[in-house]
């Protein structure tokens, strides 16, 4: 669901077609019959933007007809934890959870914990509540948890305020007949799926569930996946071969950037960054971030180590690692805000590093008159990308928003090295590391970003060596030492890896993130890497043939954490510690060696028994018991319930899209109450159930192109295989708009109106929803002014409404109108936008 | 040559002979097409590579003859992807070597018409002059209740998903001793 695999990750699908050749059942749930549908058992379609009601219809029908995994559940997730006698569910509240902020739309959380617990939360200003706040870099935190134990179970599952029951509860009104109702599907279908999952669970069976950017891009993404999890959870499905949920990412090494960190609210290995008002020293910092039980107990260890990585020498127990150095959040600093404060004059100077906001980003047309408000711009691409040509040539010069000769923006575009042309490290959505070899010399003036970045610290900081001002503090004390070599002085990138790997205090490269110290002893840049570098040898560059290797393929690359290939892999055994079956056996323990063995590295404390249980106010790994595989959590259990992490409620609530055609037919509330809007005049909403905005309108990816066209758009083959941008309705759509197929069409909303030649497919077929025929528009969006192929960008569509928890925008579901012909030119564009009708909202008065 | 060998080369006349029957083999085969070879053979150098598109992370071949690229393939060790790659995959190369490739810096300069070239060195001096410059303008030392800001939200940064692993480890660290938070990637997006 939410993924086109066989059009967007072809390769990587040849293994649902071996899984299918072995009589795996393949099923696709999506608003559009693609190429993945057309290659399962069973297809779907559903309304964009309803997952979460489908999702809950299979956890309806799961709890309903007792076919949860029992053992699994009662023992590996919190099913049995029993809730603060505070906390209200949307079951009572019409659609919201307690300690909800009307005004300031956020939830005060902390009714949502377990109960007893102490009243003290941990999460840095979450707990302060009020400002569009930040998840921190980790969900570990379960208020004070000791011991690991929650202080109230019901091992029976049947306490009221159990987990178990809250979560029946919560689903019981996510019944087949309003599921069908909201999703436009059959009830048939939903039933079928639901039926399909639950007899592939048990010991002998486990089922996978893919998606991709169709869950995350929504103004509820976040709880889609949540919901994902819930059902995994159920049926026994995570820490398992042949389970897990798969999330399909979209660039080389988009993971690795995640895990590195090139993200506003953490630093590499997802330690926050330091929030302003929760966090003056290191010692609040520690205290705030760390959690008294489970694998996050040794952030102590993470942090300081990452600050002798940034510090080198100069950071010492002294001076508190130069913890004082780390510059400080104070709410959110996405990309979307940064675009806003752009406009505002706030955001001055700006690098893009192999991106394109005016193409790639949702309200495009916002990013391309932000560009332009810069000061100065450092463009990093191999060939000119629109949001280096902005000032020429974007649309705005037709309507007359734009002219060149009043811009002041400041232009580099500087020419980036291909990975040919560079050694490194792409991790991969498995979160495997593969290293990549230079082949040849970069040409020209043509540099990798690790010369650019290299370089530009360098210059920096010479030119600053004789500062003596406090705000260069930071930026003189970093270790910037690295080894160059050959005629371009490019950085060593083994170097650098090394360095993210860590390195003890013998100087060499340490092997596990175990080996970490909270004194200073050891560096490490980021701790999931560790063990990357092992022995002094580049792990990542391994790439034993697997015709060499077995059914798990260790010795290809390296993935995170500790090379293991499925995460929480404990839960593969049974709470004895045997494979739950032979034929689903991945790791277990070994009675008589007393340690975890299997196909795969454990993922567990190597010689903890299945029986052990923690002594009185145990810490760390030593306080989650024998039988509790989810490592990372403070109690070491799978979490049907979220007590903490989220903004916007500790379980899956179907919430219309922001702009819908619809009522929520389960709640009063109709969208995300803490959806993040943003009130700007380029950013109108268009009213919900308006007629004007009578269709859906959703965007995709084709196999030919890649994001937002800088990669694809401009080479031969590729523009020649996918030569022209286009608007894909359906044939009754089609009669009822008078559109022909390969003729012009003009869809718009109350941002812009955009045009593309009509493509007229069966694949986007109409929908009965609540009572009426429903619409779908489709709008693939790789385009924009530049490259050997152009056409208008489809996300200038859709506005800045973003998820609460990680800021993403909600471009897969959105309301539109159509019609035929092309669009107008000039200012008559404006004048036909201005025609409909349009809002501006603002979630929150506090802002960034 | 006399007429029976020139028979005996008629292609048809092979397809039954050589058991060729579809004609796809040995059969079509002249003296010159007997002689080719592909372009991977003449390879000086095979480089193990990834796949930079999507994140599934297809293994690649680099092929290089007088230090220029002139072939990418799908590298059949992969266990990932056991020698496939996808259109984007296959159109690598010409990632590499299409004529569109910019090779030289261009500037814009504020208020300008045209693109100027601009030496590399000049350039990275300009840009780490306008950092400096951007922010002394906007430092923040604290909030107005006192808590420790020690940063600039005068510069941002976006991009890096297309990038290696330790392009943005120091991306991030250089961020974070210049104290730009404003650091993000296509992850958020």
């Amino acid at each position: 669901m939410g993924s086109n695999m066989a059009e967007n990750h072809p390769v990587g699908f040849q293994w649902v077609m071996e899984a299918r050749l072995r009589n795996a059942k393949v099923m696709h749930v999506d608003p559009r019959f693609t190429r993945t549908s057309a290659m399962s058992n069973l297809y779907v379609p559903i309304r964009a933007g309803t997952d979460i009601a489908f999702l809950g219809g299979i956890v309806h029908y799961i709890l309903e007809n007792e076919r949860w995994f029992d053992e699994y559940v009662k023992a590996f997730t919190n099913a049995p934890v029993i809730l603060d006698a505070r906390f209200q569910d949307t079951e009572d509240l019409d659609g919201l959870f307690s300690g909800f902020d009307s005004e300031k739309r956020v939830y005060d959380t902390s009714s949502w914990h377990y109960a007893g617990m102490p009243e003290q939360e941990t999460a840095g200003e979450r707990s302060k509540g009020g400002t569009k706040g930040e998840q921190s870099g980790h969900g570990a935190q379960a208020g004070g948890l000791t011991g690991g134990e929650p202080p109230e179970e019901d091992l029976t599952l049947q306490h009221p305020r159990c987990v178990f029951q809250i979560l029946k509860r919560h689903f019981s009104r996510y019944t087949p007949e309003t599921v069908a109702e909201i999703c436009g599907c059959s009830e048939e279908q939903l039933l079928e799926v639901a039926e399909a999952l639950c007899e592939n669970s048990g010991r002998e069976r486990t089922a996978a569930i893919v998606y991709s950017v169709g869950w995350t891009q929504h103004t509820v993404g976040v709880q889609y996946i949540r919901t994902a999890a819930i059902i995994q959870l159920l049926l026994g499905n995570i820490g398992r071969p042949g389970g897990g949920i798969m999330a399909l990412r979209g660039h080389a090494s988009i993971q690795g950037s995640t895990d590195m960190a090139t993200l506003y609210n953490i630093l590499p290995g997802y330690l926050p960054m330091p929030h302003a008002e929760s966090v003056g020293s290191l010692e609040e910092y520690l205290e705030n971030h760390g959690a008294p039980t489970g694998r996050w107990a040794a952030f102590p260890t993470f942090s300081i180590s990452q600050l002798k990585a940034f510090y080198g020498a100069g950071a010492t127990k002294e001076n508190d690692f130069c913890f004082d150095l780390l510059p400080r959040i104070n709410g959110d600093h996405g990309t979307y805000q940064s675009a806003l404060d752009m406009l505002e004059g706030k955001v001055k100077g700006f690098f893009l590093l192999g991106e394109n906001p005016a193409v790639g980003s949702a309200n495009s047309k916002l990013q391309r008159l932000a560009l332009a408000s810069l000061e100065w711009l450092v463009v990093r691409d191999f060939v000119e990308i629109e949001s280096a040509s902005f000032w020429y040539d974007a649309p705005e010069h037709e309507t007359g928003e734009l002219r060149t000769d009043q811009i002041a923006t400041e232009v580099f575009l500087m020419p980036a090295a291909t990975h040919v042309e560079k050694d490194g490290s792409f991790t991969n959505t498995q979160r495997l590391l593969q290293w990549h070899w230079r082949a040849v010399e970069p040409p020209e003036d043509c540099r990798s970003e690790l010369w650019f970045v290299y370089h530009l610290g360098r210059k920096i900081r010479e030119k600053l060596k004789d500062s003596t001002d406090a705000i260069d503090r930071g930026i003189l004390a970093l270790d910037w030492a690295y080894a160059t070599s050959g005629e371009h002085e490019e950085p060593s990138a083994s170097q650098v890896l090394r360095e993210v790997n860590g390195i003890g205090p013998e100087g060499k490269a340490l092997s596990k993130y175990q080996e970490l110290r909270d004194d200073g002893s050891t560096s490490c840049g980021c701790w999931i890497y560790c063990g990357a570098f092992a022995g002094e040898q580049n792990q990542a560059a391994r790439k034993t043939p697997h015709w060499e290797q077995g059914p798990v393929p260790s010795e290809w690359g390296w993935a995170w954490p500790s090379n293991e290939r499925i995460l929480y892999n404990r839960a593969s055994a049974d709470p004895q510690g045997k494979p739950w079956s032979e034929r689903k056996k991945y790791v277990w323990w070994d009675g008589e060696k007393k340690q975890w063995t299997g196909l795969d590295f454990p993922d567990f404390t190597p010689d903890k028994p299945p029986d052990y249980r923690p002594p009185e106010n145990a810490k760390g790994d030593d306080a989650i018991r024998g039988d509790h595989p989810f490592v990372l959590q403070s109690d070491g259990r799978g979490w049907l319930y979220a007590a903490v992490g989220l903004m916007d409620g500790p379980l899956p609530t179907h919430y219309e899209p922001h702009e819908s055609p619809f009522d929520n037919l389960l709640y009063g509330q109709r969208s995300n109450p803490c959806a993040q809007l943003h009130a700007h005049d380029l950013n109108r909403y268009n009213p919900a159930k308006d007629d004007a905005f009578p269709y859906v309108v959703t965007t995709y990816r084709l196999t030919e192109h890649h994001t937002a066209g800088g990669m694809s758009r401009t080479l031969g083959y590729l523009s020649e295989l996918q030569p022209e941008f286009f608007v894909e309705v359906s044939p009754e759509l089609a009669a009822e708009r008078n559109l022909a197929h390969g003729d012009w069409a003009t869809v718009i909303t109350a941002r812009t109106a955009i045009e593309g030649r009509v493509m007229v497919t069966e694949r986007l077929a109409p929908l009965e929803v609540q009572g009426r025929k429903l619409h779908q528009v489709g709008v693939p969006y790789h385009w924009g002014s530049k490259g050997l192929t152009t056409g208008d960008a489809g996300n200038d569509l859709y506005s800045i409404a973003l998820d609460p928890n990680v800021h993403i925008q909600e471009v897969k579901a959105a309301t539109c109108d159509i019609r035929p012909g092309r669009r107008p030119r000039g200012p008559e564009l404006l004048e036909l936008v201005a025609s409909y009708p349009g809002y501006e909202e603002e979630s929150s008065d506090a802002s960034g | 040559m006399d007429l029976s060998e020139l028979i005996g080369r008629w292609p048809l006349l092979r397809q039954l002979r050589e058991g060729d029957r579809l004609g796809l083999g040995r059969a079509v085969q002249s003296p010159r097409t007997q002689k080719l070879e592909p372009r991977t053979a003449a390879a000086e150098r095979v480089v193990k590579s990834v796949c930079p598109y999507c994140a599934v992370g297809c293994g690649q071949l680099v092929y290089v003859e007088d230090g220029r690229v002139t072939q990418i393939e799908g590298d059949p060790a992969s266990p990932i992807s056991r020698g496939r790659l996808c259109p984007k995959g296959s159109a690598t190369k010409s990632l590499v070597t299409n004529p569109g490739r910019e090779l030289k810096v261009k500037y814009r300069a504020p208020y300008g018409t045209e693109w100027q070239q601009l030496g590399l060195d000049e350039a990275m001096d300009m840009i780490a002059d306008r950092v400096i410059e951007t922010r002394r303008q906007t430092w923040q030392d604290s909030d107005d209740k006192g808590n420790k800001l020690n940063r600039t939200m005068g510069i941002a940064s976006l991009g890096g998903a297309t990038l290696d692993n330790e392009e943005n480890y120091l991306i991030k660290k250089l961020c974070v001793g210049l104290g730009v938070v404003q650091v993000e990637n296509q992850a958020r997006i």
